[in-house]
């Protein structure tokens, strides 16, 4: 089977926006892409992802009127149907507000991060959702103080093999994870930097405000996550961390996005600064990449612009597709989708004049 | 003791809910009811109006009689219960 006949024939660019979930839909040679959208009822959609196996496009996401839900497509977007059937804390606690976040785990369990900060999982293609009440119950959680977006939970890395294991990130309490299926869950920050705490207390327990949480290609082991406060990366699936940021024009920055195949091999889109208007430095963007795990970075720029960019690039709006070579994406807080068709080194626009892009994500189809 | 009362659904909803009608009637003794009763002919409205709380969701306004309604306001007979979008949105 030659490189050709084994590249798909289709990819679609999944975009949660402010104002609803918009697909690009491209050809195999990633040159032509249509827009579609807005569906899911233009609702504010803050992750959206699609089951490989089966093409079926879930959206989570919630609205100011009628609140948080999960949609549903099995035709690619023609149609939908929406549910939060269970999605919802007990009576008398804050309600759910918005769904922030989707996992796919390999015994097909789809589990969705709210806020404020839970998780949540359908075991029934989202139908109906069950709270993972093992998170709530850690003793850190009264603890637990909002990001500027609010107590999220944000990124659900499953383990590829092991349904049983499980990281989830929260702003800003940090990376929890299980080993038991949900029962319990361990904080997992050894490592990482909190600035905004006193000088003796900047490497707690929990507390950590963890902005982007990514499994390396065929090393579970291996997590890289962007933090409000540094770069980092992991072999021990969390239990210690150790900084990367060395060589990259800041500590700060929202995105990260693992290469499909290589596991040294990492993207993320540094801003400016927290405090300084969190844009990409010096109003010239970039994608930065790492072939060697951390160790050694590269600044993409050719096809970005390089005067007065002045904008930002949310948690989950970095994304890589599974083809050869990798596709990589991203959309901007103004609304701009780019994206490069030869692992970052050339950039091109295929969309903008969107509302905010709050998270990409690819499915690449077959016959 | 519930009693048929008439309700107005905003556009905005029924569109989430295809088939559903922009008026109908119902039974149902209080607004918590009347939601309950909702959602029983259209699986997941109660959730669209109301949250786990329970209260009716902040920018969700329902009136009853043209009067600013709770879940726990009563539903005479006949009454007219108004369920529109408040102002919200960015």
């Amino acid at each position: 089977m030659d490189e050709e006949t084994r590249m798909p024939d289709r990819l679609l660019v999944l975009l949660g926006t402010k104002k609803g979930l918009f697909i690009l839909d491209g050809d195999r040679a990633r040159r032509s892409f249509a827009l579609r959208g807005p569906f899911c009822a233009a609702w504010p959609i803050g992750h959206a992802i699609a089951d490989p196996a089966t093409g079926t496009i879930y959206a989570g996401g919630g609205n100011a009127w009628f609140g948080p839900a999960v949609w549903k497509s099995d035709d690619l977007g023609a149609s939908w149907t929406h549910s939060s059937q269970g999605l919802a804390y007990p009576a008398g606690e804050e309600a759910v507000k918005s769904v922030w976040s989707l996992a796919l785990a390999p015994d097909g369990t789809l589990y969705a991060g709210v806020e404020p900060a839970g998780l949540f999982a359908s075991h029934d293609r989202g139908a109906t959702w069950q709270h993972v009440s093992g998170l709530s119950a850690h003793p850190s959680r009264p603890h637990w103080n909002p990001g500027g977006g609010g107590l999220i939970l944000h990124a659900i890395v499953p383990h590829p093999a092991d349904p049983a294991r499980l990281h989830v990130a929260i702003s800003a309490a940090g990376v929890f994870a299980t080993t038991d299926g949900g029962a319990s869950f361990e904080p997992r920050n050894r490592g990482t930097r909190a600035d905004f705490f006193p000088e003796d207390r900047r490497y707690p327990e929990v507390g950590q405000c963890v902005h982007s949480l990514v499994m390396a290609a065929g090393l579970p082991e291996r997590l890289y996550q962007q933090n409000h406060c540094g770069m980092y990366r992991s072999d021990d699936a969390g239990l210690s961390w150790h900084s990367i940021e060395q060589g990259l024009p800041s500590s700060f920055g929202f995105p990260a996005a693992a290469h499909p195949r290589d596991p040294d091999t990492l993207y993320f889109v540094p801003l400016n600064g927290a405090l300084e208007g969190r844009y990409v430095p010096e109003g010239r963007a970039a994608v930065w990449r790492t072939r060697d795990g951390g160790t050694h970075w590269q600044a993409l720029r050719q096809g970005l612009p390089q005067q007065n960019a002045f904008f930002g690039v949310l948690r989950q709006a970095l994304a890589t597709d599974p083809l050869t070579p990798a596709g990589v994406y991203f959309g901007t807080g103004s609304g701009e989708l780019f994206a490069s068709a030869d692992e970052g080194e050339t950039w091109s626009s295929l969309a903008r004049h969107l509302p905010a892009i709050h998270s990409v994500e690819t499915l690449a189809l077959s016959g | 003791m519930s009693a048929p009362v008439r309700v107005s659904l905003p556009a905005a909803l029924i569109a989430l809910f295809p088939g559903a009608p922009r008026e109908l009637e119902l039974s149902a003794a209080t607004i918590a009811e009347a939601l309950g009763a909702l959602d029983q002919r259209f699986p997941g409205m109660r959730d669209r109006l109301a949250d786990s709380t329970p209260r009716i969701r902040r920018h969700i306004n329902i009136f009853v009689n043209g009067e600013r309604a709770s879940l726990e306001t009563p539903l005479a007979p006949g009454a007219e219960v108004l369920v529109m979008t408040a102002i919200s949105g960015g």
